[in-house]
Formats: C-alpha cells, sequence, structure tokens
C-alpha cells in the first residue's frame, strides 16, 4: 500500500493555489535531493546534492519527460535532521498559477516522489520526533480531516465515472491476469492458452486506455476545479449580478478544494452535475468592473486561459469597437454571449453580432428580473455534456492522486509489452499485469486479494 | 471413571498430514509428544486424490521439507509418478507434483511416527481439551483417560462431527467409512470457540480391471526425476514410473446428471456446509458451466498393490444408482465396477481468525490449531499449518518466541496469514496469485529460504545446515565467476548464438548478460564457457541459471519486499486496547479488536482498515513511546 510507506518521498504544493505570486512545491523523505537533481539545472551545473544545507539556487525546472523547461525558479535545499520533517526537504519556489506549480509537481513524482497524504509533512514531522507530544491529536485531526466532505455532489458523480473507467480497465486485466493464471494453477486443464499476441494486442488496448485517461489529466480538466470560466464584460453591464444570482441559487458554494490545493477559496457553482468554476478575475463582485480596469489586452489573456468565456452585452448600448475586437479574439474559443438588459429597449445590432458568433450561442436574459437564467445553464449544459466536448471524457481525472496512480499503472503496462515483445515466461507478464491491477485498484479503492481468485472460477471449470 | 494416564509436554490431536507434521516437529525438537488418531490405520491416510504436490501445493510440501518436515521425504519414497508441471512458464512457477501409493504413503509415515523417540501414538477419541486459567492442561479421551500436557495442537481435519452423503444416503462418519468424532465439538463451543460448518467431497473409486485404457490418453511422468526433498538426489529415488489415463465426459453423461439433480443433496438443501469453487462436484461444473460440452477426467492409480483407481473430475453426492450410470457414460468406463462410492462430506472447522499467527488461540494460551480444522483444503495446506503448529507448540512449551513467516518468506506465511487475518468463507486453498512475491518464493530455493529457520528451532540438523551453507557457497562463487567471464565474438561464439537464433554480438559481452537473453540461458551457453567447473550439481546450476537470468525481476521483487517488511517490523503491543485509540474509526476498532495483529503491516491487510487509521496507529504508537 503506497499511502502507508513510512520512508518514501513525499511531494505536495505547498501554498494556495491560483493567487499569489508564487508557488512552493515541497518535498520531503532521504533521496528528495536527488529527486530535485534529477529536474533541476542550475547556473554553471551546479548540483544540489553539493550544496549546503539550508541554501538557495537559482535555476530551470525540467519536465523530466518530455525535457523542455517548465519556470525558472529558486530552490532551497535543508537536510536532515534541522528540517521540519526532521528528514531532507527541498522546496521549489516557482511562480505561481496552477499550471506552472502543476507541472513542476508532476516533473517531480515522474521522478520517483508520490503525493503526499493530508497533513502527512506535520505526521512525520511528529514520527520523526520534530513535533511536541501535545501536538499529536492535532495531528490526528489532520489525518482524520476528511477533506472530501464539502465536496459537492457533482464531484462525486464525476469520479464515479472516473472509477467506472478504470473498473473497466481493471475487468480486462483481470479476464487477462485470470487467463494466465488459470494455466499456472491447474496447468493439466484443457482451457486454452493465450498466444502472445492475443497477450499484446490486450495489453496495448489497456495501455491506450490508460493514456486516454492521463490526457484528460494533461488538459487541465481538474474534476475538483470544474470548468474554468471567465465572465468579460463592460462596467455595469450586469457581470457581478448574474454571479450573484449563480452564487444564489447555488447555496454553500464556497468550498474549499479538495486534492493538491486544499486550502484555497474559490467560486465554485454546479450546472446539473458539471462542476463550474467562475474564475475570479480579480474579485469580479468587489469592482463589478473588470473590463475597464483590465483593458481589452487583459480581458485576452483571461479569455484565453478560460474553458468557456461568457461575453455580457448590454442589449440597450449599441457594439463597439472594443467589443468588436474581444468578439473576434473568443470566437474560436467556447464561449457563449449574453445579452443582458432583454427588458430594456433593443438597440444591439445583432446582425452585426451574428458575424463573430452563432445563433445558438447567443442567449438573451434579465438578470434584473431573473429572466433567462435557465437558458444560459441550459445552453452550458448542452455544450459540455454532449457535443464535441464529453464531460464524462474531459473532466475525469482530478486529483494529482489518481493521476499519479494511473501513471504507474501505465509504466507497469509498458513493462508488459516488453515482457510479452521479449518472450518471458507468461508468469512475468501476469507479475506486470498485477502491479497495474494493484495501481488502478488505489484509485478505486479495490483489494486484489480475492478478485483474481474470483475471476479465475467464475470463468474457468475446474476441479477434482 | 477417569484415571491418570500419562504426562507429556504436547498433544496432538489427529494424526493426519497436520497431525503427523505436528507430532514429528514437536518429538524431533525434544518434546515428550503424543499423537492422537480416532484410528491408527488412517494415519497419513489420503482420503481424497492419490497424489501431492502441483501448482503452488509442490511448494508448500518443499517449505515443509526445507523446514524439516517429512511429507516430501515420505512421498519420494512412495511415489509411483512424478511430473514438474508449468516448466514452460518461469522459475516462480515451477511445480512438482507426484502420484503416491496411497497405503505405501500410509505405512511408511506411521513407521516414521513409530520410529520417532519422544513420539508415542495412541489410538483413541479425544473428548475434551483441559483448560485452566485460560491455559491448556491436558485432554480427556473416550476411554476417560486424563493426559497431561503444557500444550495442545488440534488437527481433527475432516472428522468433527462429520457425515458423508451421497443421493438420499447419509451416514453418520468421518471420510472414508471411519468414526466420526462427536464430542470434541461441544467441549471446543464451551471453550469460546467459534465454528462453522464446510463441506467437500470425493469421487468414485473403480476396479482397473473393468477400465478399457484403450479409449483413454496415457499420462506419463517425466524421465528426469526432481526429488520433493533437498535431501534427496533424483538417483537416489529413481524407479519405474506409473502411467495415469485422460478420458472426457460427454453430453450422455452431463443429461444423466442434469435428470438427477434434484436427487443430489446438495441441490435438494441437504447440505448444510460451505463448499468449495476449488473442488466442485461434477454437478456443479454441468450447472455452473453449462455450455461446455465436455470436461476432463483422469484415471489416476490409488497405489501398486490395488486395483482401485480414482477418477479425478467426477467428485460427486448423487445418489448410488445415477452414479454408475454417469460413470459408465464415460468412455472407456462403459463397464466399470465401482469399489468405493463417491460422496460429499460435511464437518465442523474453525474460522481462522481465531488464531494468531502462530496458530494458538488467541483466546486459550498452548491451544494450536492446524489443518482442514482451520478451514482449509489439501494435504499439503495441511502439512504446511502442521509444521508450524507442532514447532510453535514446542516453542510455547520451551518459553520462546514462536516461529511467524513473513508473507515475503514463504507460501506457509501467505497460507497462514491469509486465513488468521481474512478469514475463510470456503475451504481456502493455496494458489499461486495468492503469492505476490512469488519470483522469490520459488520451489527450487525453498531451502535457502527456510532451512536456516528450521535449524534455529532446532528441527533441522547439524548436518543438513551445513549441506545448505555448502550449496549457497557453491552457487555464489559460480555467480561471480560467470559475472566476470567475457564471451568475445568468435567465430565458435556467433554459431552457437545462430544456432538459437539469438542477435550476433560485434564486441565483448559479459557471459552473464548472454544468458539474461529470452532465447538463450546457462545451459546453452556451455560449450562457449571454457572454464567452466564440470562437478556442479543440478541444483547449484539451477540456481545459477534462475540467479542471473531473472536478476533484474528478482531485484525489484527484493525492492518491494524492503518496503513490505518495513511495516512488517513496526510491531503492535499484543495488550494494545484500540477502543481508546481517538481517531479510529469505528470499524477499524472493531476489527483491530478482533483480529489483534501483530504489526503495523499485518493491520493493513485486515478489511475496512484504511491507510487513515494505519496513520493514527502510527502516531499513537509514536505517542506511546515517548511517554514511555
Amino acid at each position: 500500500m503506497k499511502g502507508t510507506s513510512l520512508d518514501d518521498i513525499i511531494a505536495a504544493i505547498s501554498t494556495p493555489a491560483g493567487s499569489g505570486g508564487i508557488g512552493i512545491i515541497r518535498i520531503s523523505g532521504n533521496g528528495s535531493i536527488d529527486i530535485a537533481d534529477k529536474i533541476f539545472k542550475g547556473v554553471k551545473g551546479i548540483k544540489l546534492k553539493d550544496k549546503k544545507s539550508h541554501t538557495v539556487s537559482y535555476g530551470t525546472v525540467y519536465d523530466i519527460k518530455t525535457g523542455n523547461i517548465i519556470d525558472e525558479v529558486l530552490v532551497t535545499v535543508m537536510k536532515a535532521p534541522n528540517t521540519y520533517t526532521k528528514d531532507d526537504i527541498v522546496e521549489i519556489n516557482c511562480h505561481g498559477g496552477t499550471v506552472v506549480v502543476k507541472k513542476v509537481l508532476e516533473s517531480v513524482l515522474n521522478s520517483g516522489a508520490r503525493l503526499a497524504e493530508p497533513g502527512e509533512f506535520t505526521k512525520r514531522a511528529f514520527l520523526n520526533g520534530r513535533i511536541d507530544l501535545s501536538q499529536a491529536e492535532a495531528v490526528i485531526d489532520v489525518i482524520n480531516s476528511k477533506t472530501d466532505m464539502s465536496r459537492q455532489a457533482a464531484v462525486g458523480r464525476l469520479e464515479g465515472k472516473l472509477k467506472e473507467a478504470v473498473n473497466a480497465i481493471r475487468d480486462r486485466l483481470l479476464d487477462m491476469i485470470a487467463s494466465i493464471e488459470v494455466a499456472i494453477d491447474y496447468p493439466e486443464h484443457d482451457i486454452e492458452e493465450e498466444t502472445y499476441n492475443n497477450m499484446y494486442k490486450q495489453s496495448d488496448e489497456v495501455l491506450k486506455d490508460i493514456n486516454r485517461l492521463l490526457e484528460t489529466a494533461d488538459r487541465g480538466k481538474i474534476v475538483q476545479e470544474g470548468i474554468e470560466t471567465v465572465i468579460l464584460g463592460k462596467p455595469n453591464v450586469g457581470k457581478s449580478s448574474l454571479l450573484n444570482r449563480f452564487l444564489e441559487e447555488e447555496r454553500a458554494i464556497v468550498t474549499d478544494i479538495p486534492g493538491t490545493t486544499r486550502d484555497t477559496v474559490e467560486e465554485f457553482m454546479n450546472i446539473d452535475g458539471i462542476p463550474v468554476k467562475i474564475v475570479d478575475t480579480a474579485g469580479i463582485r468587489e469592482t463589478g468592473d473588470i473590463v475597464e480596469k483590465m483593458g481589452v489586452s487583459k480581458s485576452k489573456e483571461y479569455a484565453q486561459k478560460a474553458d468557456l468565456v461568457l461575453m455580457m452585452l448590454d442589449v440597450s448600448k449599441e457594439l463597439d469597437n472594443e467589443d468588436i475586437e474581444i468578439l473576434d479574439f473568443i470566437k474560436d474559443k467556447k464561449s457563449l454571449i449574453i445579452l443582458n438588459k432583454s427588458d430594456l429597449e433593443n438597440k444591439l445590432d445583432r446582425q452585426k453580432l451574428l458575424e463573430y458568433v452563432n445563433e445558438n450561442d447567443i442567449i438573451s436574459l434579465s438578470v434584473k428580473e431573473n429572466k433567462g437564467i435557465e437558458n444560459l445553464t441550459d445552453r452550458i449544459k448542452d455544450m459540455f455534456m454532449t457535443g464535441d466536448v464529453n464531460i464524462s471524457d474531459e473532466v475525469m481525472i482530478g486529483n494529482v492522486r489518481h493521476k499519479n496512480s494511473l501513471y504507474y499503472a501505465k509504466e507497469s503496462m509498458e513493462k508488459a509489452k516488453i515482457t510479452i515483445e521479449t518472450r518471458m515466461p507468461e508468469d512475468f507478464i501476469s507479475m506486470d499485469l498485477q502491479d497495474a491491477l494493484r495501481y488502478l485498484g488505489e484509485i478505486t479503492g479495490e483489494s486484489v486479494d480475492e478478485e483474481i481468485i474470483d475471476r479465475i472460477f467464475s470463468r474457468f471449470c475446474l476441479g477434482k | 471413571m477417569r484415571y491418570e494416564a500419562d504426562s507429556v509436554d504436547v498433544i496432538v490431536v489427529g494424526g493426519g498430514h497436520a497431525g503427523c507434521e505436528a507430532a514429528l516437529a514437536a518429538a524431533r525438537m525434544g518434546l515428550k509428544t503424543i499423537m492422537f488418531a480416532i484410528n491408527l490405520d488412517s494415519v497419513a491416510m489420503m482420503p481424497c486424490n492419490p497424489s501431492i504436490g502441483g501448482s503452488s501445493k509442490g511448494h508448500l510440501v518443499k517449505e515443509v521439507d526445507a523446514l524439516g518436515g517429512e511429507m516430501g521425504k515420505n512421498i519420494d519414497k512412495t511415489y509411483i509418478q512424478t511430473k514438474m508441471l508449468n516448466t514452460g512458464k518461469g522459475p516462480a512457477v515451477y511445480s512438482l507434483r507426484a502420484q503416491a501409493d496411497k497405503n505405501r504413503y500410509k505405512e511408511t509415515m506411521k513407521q516414521t511416527l513409530e520410529n520417532t523417540e519422544n513420539l508415542k501414538i495412541r489410538q483413541n477419541e479425544v473428548t475434551e481439551i483441559l483448560v485452566e486459567d485460560g491455559k491448556v492442561t491436558g485432554v480427556v479421551t473416550h476411554s476417560e483417560a486424563i493426559f497431561r500436557c503444557k500444550a495442545v495442537v488440534l488437527c481433527m481435519g475432516t472428522y468433527m462431527k462429520a457425515r458423508c452423503l451421497y443421493g438420499e444416503t447419509i451416514m453418520d462418519c468421518g471420510p472414508n467409512g471411519l468414526m466420526n468424532a462427536t464430542k470434541l465439538s461441544q467441549n471446543l463451543m464451551d471453550l469460546g470457540i467459534k465454528l462453522y460448518r464446510f463441506k467437500t467431497g470425493t469421487p468414485a473409486r473403480i476396479d482397473k480391471r473393468t477400465v478399457d485404457f484403450s479409449k483413454m490418453e496415457p499420462q506419463y511422468g517425466d524421465e528426469n526425476i526432481v526429488p520433493f526433498s533437498f535431501e534427496n538426489k533424483p538417483e537416489d529415488i529413481y524407479r519405474e514410473q506409473i502411467p495415469c489415463w485422460l478420458t472426457y465426459t460427454n453430453e450422455e453423461t452431463h443429461n444423466i446428471i442434469r435428470e438427477n439433480l434434484h436427487r443430489s443433496p446438495m441441490y435438494a438443501g441437504v447440505i448444510e456446509g460451505t463448499g468449495t469453487r476449488y473442488c466442485p462436484s461434477i454437478e456443479d461444473k454441468i450447472v455452473r458451466f453449462s455450455d461446455k460440452n465436455r470436461h476432463q477426467i483422469f484415471i489416476e492409480p490409488e497405489g501398486e498393490g490395488t486395483y482401485e483407481m480414482y477418477v479425478q473430475g467426477m467428485s460427486t453426492s448423487l445418489p448410488e444408482d445415477v452414479q454408475l450410470k454417469m460413470y459408465r457414460s464415460v468412455p472407456g468406463l462403459e463397464n466399470c465396477e465401482i469399489m468405493r462410492t463417491a460422496y460429499a462430506i460435511e464437518y465442523d472447522c474453525i474460522d481462522a481468525t481465531q488464531l494468531k499467527l502462530s496458530l494458538e488461540f488467541k483466546n486459550i494460551k498452548g491451544l494450536f490449531s492446524a489443518g482442514q480444522f482451520n478451514g482449509t483444503s489439501g494435504y499439503e495446506e495441511a502439512a504446511a499449518q502442521g509444521i508450524i503448529g507442532g514447532i510453535n507448540a514446542a516453542q510455547y512449551v520451551k518459553g520462546e518466541k514462536p516461529l511467524i513467516l513473513k508473507r515475503s518468506d514463504a507460501y506457509i506465511g501467505v497460507l497462514i496469514d491469509d486465513i488468521v487475518t481474512k478469514g475463510s468463507k470456503e475451504p481456502y486453498r493455496m494458489m499461486t496469485s495468492r503469492a505476490e512475491y512469488r519470483l522469490l518464493l520459488r520451489q527450487d530455493n525453498a531451502d535457502q529460504r527456510l532451512t536456516k529457520l528450521g535449524y534455529e528451532v532446532g528441527l533441522v540438523t547439524e548436518k543438513r545446515y551445513q549441506r545448505l551453507i555448502e550449496k549457497e557457497k557453491l552457487v555464489a562463487e559460480e555467480i561471480e565467476r560467470v559475472q566476470s567471464v567475457i564471451i568475445t565474438p568468435k567465430e565458435e561464439v556467433l554459431n552457437l548464438l545462430a544456432e538459437y537464433g539469438s542477435t550476433p554480438i560485434k564486441s565483448g559481452v559479459r557471459l552473464s548478460e548472454l544468458i539474461k537473453r529470452p532465447e538463450l540461458n546457462y545451459f546453452k551457453l556451455a560449450p562457449i564457457d571454457k572454464n567452466r567447473p564440470d562437478n556442479l550439481d543440478a541444483e547449484i546450476t539451477e540456481q545459477v541459471n534462475i540467479q542471473i537470468k531473472y536478476e533484474g525481476y528478482i531485484k525489484q521483487q527484493l525492492n518491494q519486499v524492503e518496503q513490505f517488511k518495513k511495516l512488517e517490523n513496526r510491531l503492535l503491543p499484543e495488550d494494545i486496547d484500540y477502543s481508546t485509540i481517538s481517531g479510529l474509526r469505528i470499524e477499524a476498532k472493531q476489527k483491530l479488536d478482533a483480529i489483534r495483529p501483530i504489526s503495523i503491516g499485518h493491520a493493513s491487510r485486515i478489511a475496512g482498515v484504511s491507510p487513515a487509521d494505519i496513520s493514527v496507529l502510527l502516531v499513537y504508537m509514536e505517542q506511546m513511546k515517548r511517554k514511555n
């Protein structure tokens, strides 16, 4: 069981995600400096392991798989025993922003660390004698804090979908393993043995399925974070009212986010099972005045990062050049045009608007009179539940831990393919497949115990 | 009237495969031991299949032998056919199996028992276990004799309140028509032990003279014999082998069964016990796998001195008249005569979660339990627990620590950890897929894994231990030599590589690297390995080949074992009160309290104990440590 290992190397993002100028990835455990050295290039090729304890080095961090630079960083090396956990600790300070921080963390995880459990740094600090006894109860509280307690039903449902997908893969693996194992345990029974070609084909399919799941994670569509949505529009067009309307209808939307970024507060809402995160673009609610403050270029920047752009226009006003520029920019993005103030006189040139957007993507509503809001939510639902963006594909891999397990499963399957290719005996193939099965089980919470044997006896007729 | 009959150290109740190993182990460790059997003619009896070993079971036998047990030696003396199975499938799952001469098997074992110092064997039914202050003090027999002792090993197999059934016929008896044990169950329940009811069965025995072998395929043994016992060399035990025979059921057989299903006590609901998927009856197979139009049947001799033959694959509890029709529908058996009718047997057994990993009951000191009575199936599983039960009874009497094998040490460790930690809802069968480190737990290296442990508890002789040390030395030297040999691309070398379809080498390559190629091995490369010593035994060269060829995979599993052991070595105090640990979930508290794991690793395998609970336990232990 990976989660209960005592002295392996753990890592996590230790700054609140999203906001903030810098992000810190903390790595702890003996060997963490080696791991950091694998992905860090210091000036003049300096190695972290040669640095003195409690020193800071400047350099760049690489993606261990692609070799591409991720970010410029400052790395702090703290050697045991004078550290928080009493083990070696490395802290990588990179530029803030979810994507960069997450990429650095992933590179660390791919270099041999595993993601820390909630409270695990503190737990280690305690177990290694760093923290006072009186804090032990607090440690237990941290361990037991169910970060997923406040998780919304929608997230749970999506995770259910992930488990479904993983179980489908496990099911195929179990069949493969059972076929090999039955021939081992009942060598004289007249069971058709799997051919190497067939096993290779099946392994390849399983690997592809795992990769498909992993890719959804790479696209940054993260269950807990929902669909990143940005509302653009001129001052007083009604952005803050719309947001407040959403929030009113969705009680208890402010929630802490489970997973790696567990200390953050986000505007989180649930549209019929689709988690939507309204990106807090410097506080729409307070100022209600974003475009003016941000200007067109800033708006474009936000639009660029978002999964969904809601462009809000006032029907009582004519389109101006700024509007057109933004409309032009977002026409290839997933976006909806909201015509607010439908209760007022229409001065907006609809024909002009249609040069940039589809009829379908224009929604008229009145926030003030609470009319047409459901048209908007229905449309969002349509966009993400059907058509080219399927939520069940796109938003599945939530936390990095799941991704970690998938990654290990993928490695095991890659090994299995090599084992098959080199025509190693079936026994070795089964060992690799069983590793993959165990890793996938970490996502679904299944234990391998009796599963293989159950499968053998449900599929094959054996006995004395 | 009760009378004081004798006073010894260890008493073993039952003389089956578990009982024999337990009694021999205790006596060989120097303790005065008595083994009771309900009938001394049934000591080491094989009431079901006439074979020892097979996949993963063969591993168990080798392990029992490596610890200083008897099963391997006994089958080496009495086999009539032997085969290494799975040889194409990787060294971890090579499996040795031998057909036994049943009568000679049990006679030979009984002679060994009779000739063992410190050991008495007695025919009597034990009806009561004497317990004072939570400690075993003796047993009482049916004849009212009191035998005092310090430890008892329960090895009652399938005799407890057993009844045998076929069709409408129900007999209150143990296996093979022997007397059952009717009184001990109640006594055990009075001692607070929970009993369950399991079911198993056996096929008919038919008369060899009525079988037409021309309609069957012969199944021969291997020419190269591999002994079960590490103390035997192939040439010591060579003999002429006797074939088994293969035939198949057909649609007619299946129709006969289907038409008479209502007369099976299993399907009529007469049987209460839980059966096993591992040994389904032929009627189970027909019902559950209705799309299969034939099933394999092996006809196996029960021994040389008898005409009885075992019909492997056709265990049943159908009535006798149906059995006859059913068997006679099989090609080659058209005129067969049944000598013993097939039957199902149900019996009392325990849920082994009531035991510690040492096989001692948690609630009664000095009371151990082993074998089929613990809810397992199979002779080999029984013997494996028997030897551990016997060793630990002896250790208990001596005041020494019990021998507990880890999952990374032996299949025996996996077996005992499984039944004691997870319990078993049906008779438990050993299977290779249960062992997570099976590449390390090979049948060929059982001696290297376990003989030292057997030596340390005093069961393995000095001479045998020295032999192991010598073997390990020779293996290490030869591996070192092979690793230093460089092979250059000479014509002779290239020819040899071409012969096996192996890629030619362009420059000097280590011999060990060539051995690792899938199409090559240590043996095939002999002609180009000029300085190879020619006096190495097969047991040495086999080790050299496996350890070099699969080095990468072996290392990988060794790393996994290192991780595993860290948690296994974090021991939990025996008297820990889980109910007082804040932070544990209620389910976890209950499960931990019931199973009472010995280590953090052990606790993590209990269903219902989550990783968070394990973290809480770690924190709790650190708290305790600092308080003291």
